[in-house]
């Protein structure tokens, strides 16, 4: 009780201009990353891209984004209607909450909580349930497959992520995210951990469902997914929760591996920016250089490479921790 | 106007939450018990859970609360929904309820109540300030490894149990299909 009328009185403020600022940012962040993904797609391919709104096809999300709010909400008629329509909100609500912990410098976050890392990675689980939701509700077999596939494909790329986190946690310390910066001010983590970096960033691809890892939306055999029904705005929160789940994932990397804020000359925001869009620029040259896995492949990877590994990258730390 | 502007006080706020997630709690057990659709079933337990892990929160323990989220919610809860994939699909007519496993059922909960509401009426609650030991990530850390650690791994024994029994159970199903 005392601890939360004190956490209301003292915080409150803070609250309020965080989370004008975060539903900015998440706004700004996937227009400019939808035009990101299609820029580097098409050098990748050697096209130019979008060229004809803005300077280079810049504003031409926001051209897309007028559309899709104009576009009808449809509502096939054999869906379950309350679980259709709470969906799209669940899904947007953790990756909200994520942001609540993240350190974009030393002292832009909104509330620097001791269990941080925790309460991100406690909150992504709810994901899977939403698009669990979408796909079950929507009544359609391709949704309910590619629903199948993604709790499948999550619950597997869970087991090593936690893990692999529980590494840098055992060498830092605390599960406060400003600690873990703090304890990478001279040597990056991503040097004394190449292993966990690795692993880290495959299972964040396969977390955030993207290419080669994508085979829950899989195209060519799915139509789109588990959000195959969905239409106009609903449609676009899936989306927009997919572009901001890229920025969380990409901003934890920063902060475990790459030393959050810390770089020499330019103020700690702007290098905490430069290493999260860096890493976003790595998962969207995975999607456009490796051809999309199996499904059987890519169960069979987590369960016998990925977690014996990310237990022996454990082990070793905490043998190392111990003996040094 | 005075009731209205005690709710903006940190102790009014204090109290919505509470009773947000009480409400939480309640609603999501009765529809993961009342509902006829399974899927419905498990996100009601899912919303119960979380808010058993918000009213964790109010009691200024963040850290169980998170735990409560990510192994019930984000890990029971999915496998569930793993088990109603496996189950008979959702179209077909559902058999009427049974009375008399009704009844069961109303019995088993209602003894598991009683006895609950007893030991609750029994025990002596000392209020939380006044309580002086520290319910820190380290505290808890050290009495799971330490003082409770033969039952912390009888409990991880008995889920490797379990999941051996579930193995052995999937596998004889499709040797004799």
């Amino acid at each position: 009780m005392n601890f939360m009328v004190q956490t209301l009185g003292t915080a409150g403020a803070t609250m309020v201009v965080g989370l004008i600022g975060v539903m900015a940012l998440v706004a700004v962040n996937a227009l400019f990353l939808i035009w990101m993904e299609r820029k580097v797609s098409a050098h990748m391919q050697l096209r130019p891209g979008p060229m004809e709104v803005g300077w280079h096809g810049a504003i031409q999300t926001i051209a897309d984004a007028i559309k899709l709010m104009g576009k009808e909400l449809i509502t096939p008629e054999e869906v379950d209607r309350p679980i259709f329509w709470l969906a799209p909100i669940v899904i947007f609500l953790p990756v909200l909450l994520s942001f609540l912990v993240i350190p974009f410098s030393a002292s832009w976050i909104i509330r620097d909580m001791n269990v941080g890392i925790v309460l991100i990675l406690a909150f992504s689980t709810l994901a899977v349930l939403s698009i669990l939701m979408a796909g079950w509700s929507s009544n359609n077999k391709y949704a309910v497959l590619g629903a199948i596939r993604s709790v499948a494909q999550n619950v597997a790329y869970e087991i090593p992520l936690l893990i692999t986190v529980m590494s840098i946690i055992l060498m830092v310390g605390s599960f406060k995210l400003t600690d873990i910066v703090a304890a990478q001010e001279r040597l990056w983590f991503v040097l004394l951990q190449p292993v966990a970096f690795i692993l880290y960033i495959i299972c964040a691809t396969a977390e955030t469902n993207r290419a080669p890892f994508d085979i829950p939306e899989a195209e060519s055999e799915l139509v789109a997914g588990f959000h195959t029904e969905y239409s106009g705005m609903r449609f676009a929160l899936f989306f927009l929760a997919e572009y901001t789940n890229m920025f969380i994932c990409s901003a934890i990397a920063a902060v475990l591996f790459l030393g959050g804020w810390h770089g020499p000359i330019l103020p700690g925001v702007v290098w905490f920016l430069i290493k999260v869009y860096f890493v976003i620029f790595l998962m969207m040259w995975f999607r456009w250089t490796f051809p999309r896995t199996r499904f059987d492949q890519l169960i069979t990877f987590a369960w016998k490479i990925l977690i014996p590994l990310a237990f022996a990258n454990l082990l070793i730390t905490a043998l190392v921790l111990k003996l040094r | 106007m005075n009731f209205l502007s005690s709710l903006t006080t940190p102790q009014g706020v204090a109290t919505i939450a509470f009773i947000m997630v009480v409400g939480a709690t309640i609603a999501g057990a009765l529809i993961a018990v009342l509902a006829r659709n399974i899927f419905h079933n498990v996100l009601g337990l899912a919303l119960s859970l979380m808010g058993v892990g918000g009213l964790f929160l109010y009691l200024n323990s963040p850290f169980v609360a998170l735990m409560e989220i990510l192994i019930y919610v984000g890990a029971i809860c999915i496998a569930i929904c793993f088990a109603i994939m496996l189950s008979e699909p959702l179209y077909l007519s559902k058999p009427p309820r049974n009375p008399l496993k009704i009844q069961g059922a109303v019995l088993g909960a209602g003894a598991v109540f009683a006895f609950l509401a007893l030991l609750v009426k029994q025990t002596k609650w000392t209020p939380a300030p006044e309580r002086s030991a520290d319910w820190s990530i380290e505290t808890l850390g050290h009495y799971l490894l330490k003082n409770y650690v033969l039952i912390f791994e009888l409990v991880s024994l008995l889920l490797l149990v379990a999941m051996l029994g579930a193995i052995v159970l999937a596998r004889g199903g499709r040797g004799s299909s």
